[in-house]
């Protein structure tokens, strides 16, 4: 038995490379995405009893770049998943698996309306706003910080109590509703004050103008800045940050605060800027989308800005494609599991290189051995055989 | 009143626990599987296409063989469920990904793909099915309020008890549970005394997910009787949750997750608002923070997340 598998070589044998040009990896990314559309493509060839893949590109685009409308859609989702998407990158930056994105921003949604409840119509638009702005930053501060504080000192697992940290958001949302709304139907519905102005007689240019900056903000924030450097190098080596110097927990803490506060801003987004209401639905899974466009877009904010609007862009184009083909609503989710899945797999072969064995080499080792302690040469040598 | 309280919650429990049990197994081997919530959803989803197909070959639904039906749905949920798990174990095992990211993915399809089916399966019988599936013992009435709370039951909450039970011995006392506990603490030891890690991950991470499978399908078919509703995926990340809360632990989860649903369930039999209801709902949740709280400060070893959780294995990685 033993003999037998000493003389096995691998198929293939997977080493790690680190050094593949830029331009290369971006090809393989590339590729990942034009055979996740094509994948789709068939998928929903076959769904609808063969409708021609050109009627699936084309319902593709026209749902994104149709009308005026769509297109400003697709650029206010970008707005919105994007501001998201750079709230969770600081902490991912560190290692810092904060998953409860969803429950932060929710929690900052929920300061906007406490203030339009409590506030409005009791002071100009503008002051409300305002007031809104700092409610809801600091609500989902305390959202992130609570699981940081933990882990900083007793090392709680964060992936596990920031998605725990969701539901419960979700549930103080749903009793609050309930609390607004006694009717009992759970609807909130649209609230009068604490709108966003219109900028150019358009809604929601605004949402994209602020997270215009918070692009630039965070690329300068993670490049230039002591924070930025800091935070890396935690997230690189835990060790390394406190040999030189770096205090671990205080960066962990900071980090997070930051991630709360622009969760805050993308919640203030949603419920001043977009929604004007609010449900537990209306994070709707972005918060966990944010987390594969951050790091798709390998956390930097301007590739991050291209991923999002990419999600965004198959997402509403798979819509337009559903309600064409009459798929129902749920057929984009799939359509995006997809293209996560070749996307995320693609990785592997930008950090990873495959070596198959090659058939000549084998038939040269394969020379019987002896048995007993024989068998461990033989094992070497085989060893010696593949690493050469 | 309370006897049906209990009935119900010990009913309901089954769906948390194949989750659970599911999610221990494949955390067992170092895999953090974000993706459970969407695979229950696959399991699910499996199921009624299992069922429908059946039902499609009969000439007439007065025909269709009870046991048959129910052994053909369970097949392609667990077929469906372990495909969602080999999907994540390609991804992260052989390919190396990012695991909370893989997991995410997976269960944003899945849920996906429970929508799409529910939406344009065929569901004419599905309550004939459903009857099928919550069938209990006969001798279930004779036995009065005993009977109600031990033999009232489908066939598959008892298999969820058994399956907890099997899971936690086999991953205490046996050979291949050291090794599985093993490859989860320290994949790098464990290869070096030559245990597969690749198999075991593989294995334990396709199991689970087949376990899991199985919650979506008891959710449809048994407890809401054939009708389908979309909402696995909450019981899904609840049953993520428990795993914490039983530290790890399938036999505990048996009691776990009868104590989840019944705060879940606890709210429609209390006399109290809409919004106390959302707060009691709210009770899984905070328990389950406070057991991850706790365990992390007293840091006792048998209560910690297996140590390598999360984390992909290379071989040629240090």
């Amino acid at each position: 038995m033993i003999k037998a598998k000493s003389d096995r070589v691998p198929l293939f044998h997977i080493s790690k490379r680190d050094n593949v040009p830029k331009w290369q990896a971006w090809l393989i990314r590339g590729g990942a995405v034009v055979a996740a559309l094509l994948v789709s493509a068939v998928i929903s060839a076959i769904l609808t009893d063969g409708a021609s893949m050109g009627l699936f590109f084309k319902n593709l685009f026209l749902g994104v770049f149709g009308t005026p409308r769509r297109i400003l859609n697709l650029f206010q989702n970008t707005a919105i998943l994007l501001c998201i998407a750079l709230a969770v990158t600081p902490a991912f930056k560190m290692k810092f698996w904060n998953i409860g994105a969803e429950g932060q921003v929710l929690m900052g949604g929920l300061a906007c309306v406490v203030c339009i409840k409590y506030f409005g119509g009791k002071m100009p638009n503008e002051l409300l706003l305002v007031v809104m702005a700092a409610f809801s930053i600091a609500f989902s501060i305390v959202w992130a910080v609570i699981p940081a504080i933990f882990k900083a000192k007793w090392r709680t697992n964060e992936t596990l109590f920031t998605l725990m940290m969701n539901y419960v958001a979700m549930q103080i949302v749903a009793c609050c509703i309930f609390v607004w709304v006694p009717s009992g139907s759970g609807v909130l519905g649209v609230l009068k004050y604490g709108h966003m102005p219109q900028l150019g007689g358009q809604n929601y240019v605004i949402n994209i103008i602020v997270v215009a900056v918070l692009v630039v903000l965070m690329f300068i924030y993670f490049r230039f800045s002591k924070h930025g450097y800091e935070l890396s190098v935690v997230g690189e080596s835990e060790n390394t940050a406190k040999y030189i110097g770096i205090n671990v927990k205080k960066v962990i803490i900071r980090t997070m605060v930051l991630s709360g506060a622009l969760c805050g801003v993308a919640g203030l987004l949603l419920v001043a800027g977009t929604d004007h209401s609010l449900a537990t639905t209306t994070v709707g899974g972005r918060g966990f989308t944010a987390i594969l466009v951050a790091w798709l877009g390998q956390f930097s904010p301007f590739l991050m800005s291209f991923t999002s609007m990419l999600y965004v862009f198959i997402d509403q184009g798979a819509s337009e494609v559903a309600s064409v083909f009459n798929m129902g609503g749920s057929f984009p989710d799939i359509i995006t599991g997809i293209f996560f899945f070749l996307v995320i797999g693609c990785e592997f072969f930008i950090n990873y290189k495959i070596k198959f064995r090659s058939f000549k080499k084998k038939n040269e080792i394969s020379t019987p051995d002896a048995e007993g302690e024989d068998t461990a040469v033989g094992l070497d040598k085989n060893s010696e055989e593949v690493t050469a | 009143m309370f006897l049906s309280f209990l009935q119900s919650a010990i009913r309901f429990s089954a769906i948390f626990l194949f989750g659970s049990v599911g999610e221990t197994l494949t955390e067992k081997s170092g895999n953090l599987n974000l993706g459970i919530p969407g695979i229950m959803c696959m399991g699910g989803a499996g199921g009624l296409i299992g069922a429908a197909a059946y039902i499609k070959s009969l000439e007439n639904i007065s025909q269709m063989n009870g046991p048959s039906v129910v052994i053909i749905a369970m097949i392609t949920a667990m077929l469906f469920g372990g495909l969602g798990g080999l999907i994540y174990s390609v991804l992260t095992i052989s390919m190396r990904c990012n695991q909370n990211v893989t997991g995410l993915a997976l269960t944003t399809f899945g849920i996906g793909l429970l929508a799409f089916v529910g939406g344009t399966v065929d569901t004419t019988g599905f309550t004939t099915v459903a009857v099928y599936f919550t069938k209990s013992f006969p001798f279930e009435e004779k036995l009065g309020g005993f009977g109600e709370l031990f033999f009232s039951y489908g066939a598959l909450v008892y298999i969820a008890f058994i399956l907890a039970i099997i899971s936690a011995v086999v991953i205490k006392k046996t050979r291949v549970g050291l090794n599985l506990r093993a490859v989860g603490e320290n994949p790098a030891t464990a290869d070096a005394a030559g245990v597969s890690v690749t198999n075991y991950k593989y294995a334990a991470t396709m199991i689970g997910s087949m376990i899991a499978g199985f919650g979506g399908l008891f959710y449809i078919m048994d407890y809401l009787g054939g009708n389908i509703e979309y909402s696995v995926d909450v019981y899904g990340w609840m049953a993520v949750a428990l795993v914490i809360f039983t530290v790890w632990r399938p036999n505990w989860a048996i009691l776990g997750s009868i104590i989840f649903s019944m705060l879940y369930l606890a709210p429609n039999y209390l006399d109290v608002s809409f919004a106390q209801k959302e707060v009691i709902k709210m009770m899984p949740y905070l328990v389950t923070i406070v057991v991850l709280v706790i365990t992390s400060i007293v840091s006792k070893k048998e209560s910690q997340p297996p140590a390598s959780l999360g984390v992909t294995y290379f071989r040629e990685e240090r």
